[in-house]
């Protein structure tokens, strides 16, 4: 067991160093490169939350990267909104649909693949309303004019974008790390874990799924915000993608599930498998294809994720 | 001054899955500091009534009143925090934490920091004889080490009312003696208890008042000698084949 805690205290000063280093590079590329890996990093750690320690399997998560990521491009376009508050809307709306949302769900029951289906089918409605609401700018999204300076959170440097998704990438995996230690957390283990035997022993379960299906939502959202300010623009295709929903559950399965450091390692996989094969084969469609079978491969030969060869404990 | 009010009042309580009247009007009194078990052949509606007191099973009719309260209809986690702790039949380990963190999540119904709770965990765990097991995966524990698990976890949730539902089922002789002791002893320590129980020599040794339920009815109450002598109880149990169990021992 010590050895063990041992490795996962290796392991996370290694993952620390790794997120030092592109501050030092001046290749725009390599960072952006960077910047990207550590969105996806602390998205699939925001999806870890309930999907990994809380077993909330969902398909849907885009759903809340989308609320976060219009809350703050709508707040500033229409309100004139200092972008900075962006990050507190953003929370505020992901968290209170994670609430509301779960409530809805685990009392009325659904759970598993029930829960799954309802999570894609809130990212699909959302997708849809935004495609047809006027303040949302109906399909052709929402632009955000350009001023760059760190009073409107708009920064030319790509090194100070890559900070700020280090900044949330931290953000999630203390929270993550909270709860392996604390008792939230632990009540959301047994809960995953059986959820009778929880209720027996006094654990309100609807409460706490519902609990970390916020926290998960909100960080989740300031993603959503992160993707606003460097990109200066939105639309329901890029807000509530699948493809988004799939990378974040993706990412943490990779790495380890319910696992605090996981998600990072899934991160840096998924990003490198995903890059190498790009590079290496032209062929129209083998790419993907290649991707996926070797993304299928690692969830086969490792169910606990990439972190197992670490040999960390499970809690690492 | 009068005789106190039970701790536990149960009322006409009843439940029907589809056609069949699983449990049908059960009258139960269990008084504060005693061992009162429920028993009955298989299908009688022991572990049924367990889940409507405990609040996992919602009753068509009846109450239940705990320490002055009506609680008829609340949830089990409302309950728990009321005082009263059910262990399962079937047992259900939290199978990916280890035994001692099974341990810990009923110790944080009572004490809120982690490391108190898991101090606390880890002492009973080792008092109930898991201290060797305290750090694998509940998932690699035998039957005993499931039941004891149980037991572990109910007991430190502190509750002032635990409901034992055949902890023993599965155990060796020697083991039965064990947790009779056990039993006892955490009786002693002012718990009360309702069990039930096919083991019927533990029965005897434990309950202070016996209930005896067959097809959902409550057909006998009595202290355990009168009970061992009741002509409806024994009619009841030679048909499930209770003599060949007290054979078995
Ligand atoms: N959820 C359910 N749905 C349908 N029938 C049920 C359900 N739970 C229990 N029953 C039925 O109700 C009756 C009473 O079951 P119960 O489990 O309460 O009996 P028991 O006295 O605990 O028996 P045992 O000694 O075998 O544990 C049985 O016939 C059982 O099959
Ligand atoms: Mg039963």
């Amino acid at each position: 067991m010590t050895g063990a805690a041992a490795r996962t205290r290796a392991l996370a000063l290694a993952l620390a160093v790794l997120t030092l280093l592109p501050f030092a590079s001046h290749s725009q590329f390599f960072v952006n490169l960077a910047m990207l890996t550590a969105i996806s990093a602390a998205l699939g750690q925001a999806w870890n939350i309930a999907g990994g320690f809380g077993g909330l399997t969902s398909f849907g998560h885009a759903a809340f990267f989308g609320l976060g990521a219009y809350a703050d491009a709508i707040l500033q376009t229409r309100y004139g909104l200092n972008p900075w508050l962006g990050l507190p809307a953003a929370a505020a709306f992901g968290g209170g649909a994670g609430w509301l949302i779960g409530t809805a769900t685990f009392r009325a029951g659904l759970r598993g693949s029930y829960f799954a289906l309802v999570t894609l089918a809130f990212a699909q409605a959302f997708g849809v309303l935004a495609n047809s609401l006027d303040i949302t700018g109906g399909g052709s999204g929402i632009l955000v004019a350009l001023h760059p300076g760190a009073g409107r959170f708009q920064f030319t440097d790509r090194r100070a974008g890559y900070a700020l998704a280090v900044a949330l990438l931290a953000l999630a995996t203390l929270a993550a790390w909270r709860l392996s230690v604390g008792r939230f957390g632990a009540h959301l283990l047994a809960v995953r874990e059986n959820e009778d035997a929880a209720r027996a022993l006094g654990v309100p379960a609807v409460r706490v799924k519902s609990a970390a299906l916020a926290l998960s939502g909100a960080l989740t959202a300031l993603g959503g915000v992160l993707y606003v300010q460097s990109y200066l623009y939105i639309d329901p295709g890029i807000a509530f993608s699948a493809e988004r929903s799939v990378e974040m559950l993706l990412v943490a399965m990779i790495g380890g599930a319910g696992t605090v450091l996981g998600p990072l390692l899934g991160a840096l996989v998924v990003h490198a498998i995903a890059d190498t094969t790009r590079s290496l084969i032209t062929t129209p469609g083998v790419a993907p294809m290649l991707y996926g079978v070797v993304l299928l491969l690692i969830i086969g030969l490792l169910p606990g994720g990439v972190v197992r060869i670490a040999a960390v404990r499970g809690d690492g | 001054m009068a005789e106190a009010a039970p701790l536990l009042e149960v009322r006409g309580l009843a439940r029907r899955f589809g056609g069949l009247r699983a449990v049908r009007g059960l009258d139960l009194d269990v008084q504060a500091g005693t061992i009162v078990a429920l028993i009955g052949p298989n299908g009688a509606g022991k572990t049924t009534s367990f889940a409507m007191i405990a609040g996992f099973v919602r009753p068509d009719a009846g109450s239940v009143r705990f320490a002055g309260r009506d609680i008829t209809g609340w949830v089990p986690e409302r309950i728990a925090h009321a005082g009263i702790v059910r262990t399962f039949q079937i047992t259900q380990p939290f199978a990916g934490l280890s035994v001692a963190e099974n341990i810990r999540i009923g110790a944080f119904l009572r004490t809120r920091a982690p490391a108190a709770a898991m101090e606390q965990a880890r002492a009973l765990g080792s008092e109930l004889g898991l201290a060797a097991l305290l750090d694998r995966p509940a998932a690699a524990l035998t039957v005993a080490g499931r039941k004891r698990l149980e037991l572990a976890r109910a007991l430190a949730a502190g509750p002032r009312l635990l409901l034992l539902d055949e902890v023993m089922a599965g155990l060796t002789p020697t083991e039965v003696n064990d947790t009779v002791a056990l039993v006892r002893g955490v009786r002693d320590r002012g718990v009360t208890i309702l069990l039930t129980e096919h083991v019927m020599q533990a029965v005897m040794a434990l309950a202070d008042r016996i209930h005896v339920l067959a097809e959902g009815a409550l057909i006998a109450t009595g202290p355990p000698r009168q009970i061992a002598a009741d002509p409806r109880v024994v009619e009841a149990y030679l048909g499930a084949g209770a003599a060949a169990r007290l054979a078995d021992g």
